[in-house]
């Protein structure tokens, strides 16, 4: 009962305009022809394949670069935990903007790391780094590395250490101990951050337009500019309906993983 | 089953100064024990005393500050733990939630690939052994805790270890299922007979299982032995009250003659020991004995005898158990088997008591 002020103001604020943008742009003419022509069209499907692809590519990396800092992370205490949590901790609170310009000076054809390399003698045109899909992942990836890191820190601490000392005990040697003990062990703790990282790439936008070249385009930017731009409303509700359904899909199975999870006692 | 037996020989371990600190505390202080090949050997002692440390120690998790730990003649001491080859069972079992029974038992052939149709064949055997050969494809959640037990054994055998170490592998059991396990334990162990270490706080699971006993306390071990001797005969006023009911006289002694001597209680009783080693007239001891040896009655003049109030009488089941003041401040415990016509005092009687020498032990501090 406590609940239903919020209820009521999420519902007006939020259910209720995506309702009526949704009929409205939809129904009011054409209706599931509209729908059909809009996914049909090159530039919208060229946009979702371009998302999805983004997408993977961020959460792999992800994934990679924050498996061994949530690994450190879960093995440390004391002012070396404190330290690497603060450097994935503050980027987090700190605007995307500033997060996505501070990388465009390091990354861009005068930036800092092509200069220290061209002033290493290492390469002699400055390298592209930016503006194509490279520059959107390496944005991408240290924008949601947070969410992952924090996933599997959690995963990773609820590890029992004496299975890891089971394993070794019994004649598993260090790798042998993280690829048939830690590792099966942190395996919803990736599953649950992976999908974490997707949902959140395929809608994002800052980062893609400010980073990514003019043939980069994802579904988020595209409906910006129907919006913006071309005032094609409707297109830009369907693809936001079908951004709408992807990322319900997904949260409803990593519901179920974490809702296992507990059931599990995992 | 017919699985050989191990080769003699294989399976001693000696410890020798075992030494870890924690800070200034040395939570395991020089500990030396040299364990036979097939010797079911227990670490037995309150918490704290320092049985889990020796018994990481021996696995290789805690490295020692100071000792050597030898096995079959070649130093251990510095062997990482997977190379060390002994089998573990774990307190809380530490079974793999990610793998059916099966699997996990097979964890650690897998560790030493050894080929599939071998796990195949090994795997089987040692469920048969634990008697879970029906729940091979289960997971671990669907096992009660006596069965996830038996698969924490069944991992721990598989590869045929000479040394299995057990760290309170029953504690979380209850106490008729532990009896059970108990004699199953014991019996998978002289079949196959390997060198079992076992850690536990259980003074009767200890007694049951083992061939030797080791007391210990804060980090030291105050007596090893067969159970037998050390409940019987304790080398001190710890290991008496740790194994069991025991009366504690304090006092001192009188006269040292031969192996016995007198003791003079606080209250004046005159009461005669066995004695162990060396004591001198007018030397604080105690004289120790256990409450079963003690009878109702005069008795005659080569027994200690001690007249007194009867201050509370207990009923145990199996025991009555009986309170005694004999002097102002001492008092003594006495059980009587409840065998139909046992005492029938009640509380404020008076009753004399009597007890042999021979299960008289004097304990100097």
């Amino acid at each position: 009962m406590l609940m239903l002020p919020a209820f009521a103001m999420l519902a007006f604020v939020f259910v209720l305009p995506l309702a009526w943008f949704f009929t409205q742009a939809l129904f009011a003419e054409g209706g599931i022809q509209q729908i059909a022509s809009v996914i049909a069209s090159r530039a919208v499907l060229q946009a979702i394949l371009a998302t999805n692809w983004i997408s993977l590519l961020v959460t792999a990396c992800v994934l990679l670069a924050g498996y061994p800092i949530a690994y450190y992370l879960a093995n440390r205490r004391g002012l070396r935990f404190t330290l690497v949590v603060f450097c994935i901790i503050v980027p987090y609170f700190t605007s995307i903007i500033v997060r996505t310009y501070s990388w465009m000076v390091l990354l861009g054809r005068a930036g800092v790391i092509n200069r220290l390399l061209q002033s290493a003698g290492l390469i002699e045109a400055p390298l592209p780094l930016l503006y194509n899909k490279l520059g959107i992942v390496i944005g991408m990836t240290y924008v949601l590395l947070p969410y992952m890191v924090l996933t599997l820190f959690a995963t990773m601490k609820s590890i029992d250490r004496n299975l890891l000392l089971a394993a070794s005990g019994l004649g598993a040697g260090g790798f042998a101990v993280f690829w048939r003990v830690y590792l099966p062990l942190s395996r919803h703790g990736i599953l649950s951050g992976a999908l974490i990282v997707f949902i959140l790439s395929i809608g994002f936008f800052i980062t893609p337009a400010l980073m990514g070249g003019p043939s980069d385009v994802m579904v988020a930017m595209l409906i910006e500019r129907s919006v913006e731009i071309t005032l094609d409303w409707k297109s830009a509700a369907v693809m936001s309906l079908f951004l709408l359904a992807v990322t319900l899909v997904l949260y409803a199975v990593y519901y179920r993983i974490t809702d296992l999870r507990r059931l599990m006692g995992a | 089953m017919n699985r050989a037996p191990l080769p003699a020989g294989r399976g001693a371990l000696e410890l020798s100064g075992l030494t870890k600190r924690y800070g200034n505390e040395r939570v395991v202080d020089s500990v030396s024990a040299a364990i036979r090949p097939g010797e079911f050997f227990s670490l037995l002692g309150p918490s704290g005393s320092g049985k889990t440390t020796t018994l990481m120690m021996i696995a290789g998790f805690i490295a020692p500050d100071e000792g050597r730990i030898t096995v079959d003649g070649a130093d251990f001491t510095a062997v990482p733990p997977q190379r060390r080859g002994f089998g573990m069972v774990f307190q809380n079992y530490a079974i793999f939630p990610h793998l059916d029974v099966f699997e996990n038992v097979a964890f650690p052939l897998r560790a030493r690939r050894v080929a599939q149709p071998e796990i195949r064949r090994r795997v089987g055997e040692a469920l048969e052994l634990v008697r879970l050969e029906r729940f091979a494809r289960r997971t671990v959640r669907q096992l009660s805790g006596g069965q996830q037990q038996r698969v924490a054994i069944a991992r721990a055998i598989v590869f045929q270890p000479a040394i299995v170490l057990m760290d309170e592998p029953l504690g979380a059991l209850d106490k008729n299922l532990r009896y059970d396990m108990q004699v199953e334990i014991k019996d998978i162990q002289q079949r196959l007979g390997m060198t079992v270490i076992y850690v536990t706080h259980d003074q009767e699971e200890a007694m049951n299982m083992s061939d030797r006993i080791a007391i210990m306390s804060s980090g030291r071990v105050e007596q090893v032995g067969p159970p037998d001797l050390i409940y019987e005969r304790p080398a001190n006023a710890f290991v008496g009250r740790f194994l069991g009911e025991a009366n504690l006289l304090e006092g001192s002694i009188e006269k040292v003659h031969e192996g016995e001597a007198e003791l003079r209680t606080r209250d004046g009783l005159l009461l005669r020991g066995r004695i162990d080693g060396t004591a001198q007239p007018g030397q604080q001891a105690a004289l120790f004995v256990r409450p079963e040896k003690l009878a109702g009655g005069a008795g005659d003049a080569a027994a200690n005898r001690a007249n007194g109030i009867l201050r509370r009488r207990s009923f145990l089941g199996s025991v009555i158990r009986t309170t005694i003041d004999i002097g102002p401040t001492t008092q003594l415990t006495m059980d009587s088997p409840n065998s139909g016509h046992g005492l029938h005092l009640q509380p404020g009687a008076e009753i004399a008591v009597h007890w042999p020498v021979a299960h008289s032990i004097l304990l100097t501090p």
